[in-house]
């Protein structure tokens, strides 16, 4: 376990992190939140805009700001229904989901967890079909259709990330507009160290992908916030009953999540033992060790 | 610091924490242990980690026989911890090498001992009648093992047969660095307590006490009460003080990397036809009409992890090498248990086993090898034995009836004295369907009856006859089943071999190209070469020396591939097949 008080490791300081639900924050008031073992404080503003700083004891918790009494701000960026900042010097751009602007989709901010896992962990989880049927038993999988069949990864150099292709598996239930069990078809991608997208069948239209991701939020090595943003096509379930669909599936991953051991993903490839069902995790953990990013993560041996 | 030498014997359970189908979070200098009683008796204590991604197996499900991860679902055997089912490839027999790590488990005092490395024995007390005592409930603290040791010294309590007694003599009797002995004795009364404390980690322990003498009844709870509540006392005095100082850094026990072969996807591992192990014949019975079981088992160590349907080879005395499907159920790893029927026209091997072999016999056989792997994700599974054939089915039966998955087995015998193995079949009650005496035209239209009605997600595994299978497979394909989902393991291949051809093959990893001539097998001319390649029956019929073949046409004349992976042209069984084209190059 590490005991530094910070994170020195550049690649994350340098990454976009999401630290807070837009819709979720009373607007004017000193809201606090962790980032990379660092206290920060963040704000709303009526005009849209938001702030975030590093914690100091001239403003508390609750205190009412406006835009012009603030310390000194780190990076911004309002996406995808969350503030998004940087301890570092972040990209000019964040990864792209073109069908966030699509007009007739549902777009959800489904829950928050708290989990005592490393980020890494909890995206490999995120990228794994082969659990559905033990984990989300009944919903996402159910024995005996366990297979994991063939599918397709690879590593994009030009977009800087990873794409996983073909995925297919039997589900029972596959979200709340479906009414049986149907080989869904899976796009994967992970276009952040600590996010991922995911695209699945729509129950409502064979011809368009309904949108899943999560957004890791690295409080520490060994804790994270993971927020879940549903992007999807469903115009007759209420927002809770969607919400609650997503909340029980990840409700589901936590236990499983807090029980591997060790927290930090393992990147030396003879810590575990993969298998072909495991193609995307193994060029995740590959794209970790280039890119030489070392927080949450157990580095190779030299 | 206390001594934390791995080979120190240490409880790390209590023998009652191990209910039934339970699995119980140990620790033990920092490492976790999944422990666990199989239905057998047996106390498996694990690595708590699962190979695969690391979950904790304590949070997993014992089924009597085998551990499942909660996570993929894969299988670890009872005993051997081999890994038996992975879940997510279906058609796949794991790598037998998937093993976790086990410890050394033994019960004494009514606790399980263990260590990482043990050297001699679990401690004997003075005094304490194996069997005998009174174990008393664990006591968790957050202090260091010999700062709970010299605690316990002054330890006090009363006699069992005097609790109320005033006062009371105490005296340490002896002790070590884990340990403290103690003997209280008042009013004529006197009993005699050990304590054990368990280096949990740096800066967590375990209290486990026993006393001399189980008292009776009612007695029980009371003398269990005023230790319960010494005990407690004791460990709140110590929690304070430990509270006084600064933690101990937590211990950091070190994980064992898996094999570099299970790092990278699997391969085939290069291996001749080899024997290595050594077994005894520990039982020899009639398991039917002509039928000998013999129950094999290990001369030194454990027998490596079998799966349903995976064979061994046996190397007879006379010299004669067969190969015997594993009857065994899940989990039944301390033993083989294989079935040998008398053939009229034996070469030997059978006659051998029949006549020659006895109880207590060694023998040479190899590991398990499992070319005729089960699917579990079947809807339904259907099982079709003819005779003999009956042995690869009996083993896979037991697995999918102990999970209770759907299927039924068709055994097809001359009478219900052929029958092998009847006790097992008992088990399989209503699943297991006879069928007794029938001519080949019966035996027919009982099979095409029996494979109407296919659904797609249903399997069928065939061990029977030659003549027998080769129905069955075209009986299976007019009732529309799929060549992928029709499964089967023939004895041996009746088919006369031409050998005559002559060619050339290349083996392009190798880079090696060598010329096969006629009279001579590809294996042969491979292994001459100094290139190993694993091997079994050598007459085409088990799938052990399978290759991939990336260019030529090969020329079948196995029993082993089904006629979808022959037209294919892209695997071969080295032992028997030959090319057709003047040129082979296979991915070895």
């Amino acid at each position: 376990m590490s005991n530094a008080t910070h994170c020195s490791d550049r690649v994350a300081l340098d990454l976009w992190h999401p630290v807070a639900v837009i819709e979720e924050a009373a607007p004017g008031l000193v809201h606090a939140t962790r980032l990379l073992q660092e206290q920060l404080h963040y704000a709303l503003f009526a005009d849209g805009t938001a702030a975030v700083w590093r914690a100091e004891p001239a403003l508390r918790i609750g205190d009412p700001v406006e835009p012009g009494m603030l310390p000194p701000a780190l990076p911004v960026k309002l996406a995808y229904g969350y503030v998004w900042t940087s301890l570092g010097n972040p990209p000019a751009e964040l990864f792209a989901i073109p069908e966030w602007e699509e007009a007739d989709r549902r777009r959800l901010h489904a829950a928050t967890m708290g989990v005592k896992v490393s980020a890494p962990r909890a995206i490999e989880n995120f990228l794994d079909m082969g659990h559905f049927p033990y984990v989300h038993t009944d919903i996402l999988g159910a024995e005996p259709h366990t297979e994991v069949k063939e599918y397709d990864v690879d590593i994009s150099v030009e977009r800087d990330e990873i794409l996983a292709t073909r995925c297919r598996f039997f589900q029972p239930m596959a979200s709340t507009a479906s009414s049986g069990g149907a080989d869904v078809d899976y796009i994967y991608r992970v276009p952040h160290p600590f996010c991922s997208v995911l695209y699945k069948s729509s129950p409502v239209d064979e011809n368009r992908l309904d949108v899943i991701a999560i957004f890791v939020q690295p409080i520490d090595e060994e804790n994270v916030r993971a927020h879940m943003m549903l992007c999807v096509l469903d115009e007759d379930n209420e927002d809770k009953i969607i919400k609650r669909f997503q909340q029980t599936i990840f409700g589901q991953d936590k236990p499983i999540l807090e029980n591997q051991y060790p927290k930090r993903l393992p990147l030396d490839p003879r810590a575990e033992t993969p298998i072909r069902a495991d193609k995307s995790s193994i060029a995740y953990r590959r794209w970790l060790r280039d890119k030489g990013l070392t927080y949450g993560v157990i580095p190779a041996a030299a | 610091m206390f001594d934390t030498s791995p080979h120190r014997w240490h409880p790390i359970a209590a023998s009652s924490d191990l209910v039934s189908r339970h699995v119980f979070h140990g620790q033990l200098l920092g490492r976790e242990f999944a422990v666990w009683r199989a239905d057998d008796g047996f106390v498996n204590v694990w690595e708590n980690r699962c190979l695969h991604r690391g979950v904790r197996l304590s949070i997993g499900i014992n089924d009597g026989r085998e551990l499942k991860c909660q996570y993929h679902g894969w299988r670890y055997a009872n005993r051997t911890a081999g890994c038996t089912y992975i879940p997510a490839h279906p058609a796949d027999a794991p790598a037998r090498t998937i093993t976790n790590r086990t410890f050394a488990a033994v019960e004494r005092y009514g606790m399980v001992w263990s260590a990482e490395q043990p050297e001699g024995e679990v401690p004997a007390v003075a005094g304490m009648e194996e069997g005998g005592q009174l174990v008393l409930r664990p006591i968790p603290l957050n202090a260091s093992a010999d700062r709970v040791v010299e605690h316990l010294k002054s330890y006090a309590f009363a006699p069992s047969a005097a609790l109320d007694a005033q006062p009371v003599e105490m005296a340490v009797e002896g002790g070590g660095a884990f340990s403290v002995a103690l003997l209280a004795r008042a009013d004529g009364a006197a009993t005699r307590a050990a304590f054990f404390v368990q280096p949990v980690d740096s800066g967590r322990s375990v209290i486990r006490g026993m006393l001399d003498a189980l008292p009776d009844g009612a007695d029980r709870v009371t003398v269990l009460r005023h230790h319960n509540q010494r005990l407690t006392e004791l460990r709140e005095r110590i929690e304070r003080e430990a509270a006084r100082l600064p933690a101990p850094e937590p211990m950091q026990p070190a994980i064992v990397p898996v094999s570099a072969e299970l790092a990278e996807m699997p391969e085939l591992t290069p291996s001749g036809r080899k024997a290595a192990l050594r077994v005894q014949v520990a039982r020899k019975w009639q398991a039917a009409e002509g039928i000998a079981a013999l129950e094999l088992r290990t001369v030194n160590g454990v027998l490596p992890t079998f799966q349903p349907g995976a064979h061994i080879d046996l190397h007879l005395p006379n010299g004669l090498v067969r190969q015997y499907s594993i009857t065994n159920g899940p989990g039944e790893t301390d033993r083989y248990v294989i079935g040998v029927k008398r053939e009229a026209a034996s070469g030997g091997g059978s006659a051998c086993v029949h006549d020659t072999l006895r109880v207590g016999d060694v023998l040479a056989i190899s590991e398990p090898r499992n070319n005729f792997p089960l699917r579990r994700d079947a809807v339904r599974t259907l099982f079709i034995a003819g005779g003999i054939g009956i042995t690869p089915l009996l083993s896979m039966a037991l697995a999918l009836d102990h999970s209770a998955l759907s299927y039924r087995l068709h055994y097809f015998a001359q009478a219900e004295s052929q029958m092998a193995f009847a006790d097992r079949l008992a088990e399989l009650k209503g699943n297991l369907v006879p069928h007794l005496g029938l001519s080949p035209e019966a035996t027919q239209e009982k099979l095409r009856e029996t494979l109407s009605g296919y659904v797609p997600g249903m399997h069928v595994y065939l061990c029977g006859p030659g003549p027998m299978l080769e129905a069955a497979r075209a009986i299976a394909r007019d009732c529309g089943w799929p060549e992928s989902a029709v499964h089967f393991e023939y004895f041996k291949n009746t088919h006369e071999i031409d050998d005559s051809s002559s060619f050339e093959v290349a083996l392009a990893r190798s880079c090696v190209t060598l010329q096969v001539p006629a009279g001579r097998t590809i294996l042969d001319v491979m292994r001459e070469a100094g290139i190993d390649m694993p091997s079994s029956c050598e007459q085409g019929a088990c799938g052990t020396c399978l290759a991939t073949v990336i260019e030529g046409e090969p020329d079948h004349q196995d029993v082993y591939l089904n006629d979808a992976e022959k037209r294919s042209n892209t695997k071969i069984m080295t032992c028997v097949s030959r090319a057709k084209s003047a040129r082979l190059v296979l991915d070895l």
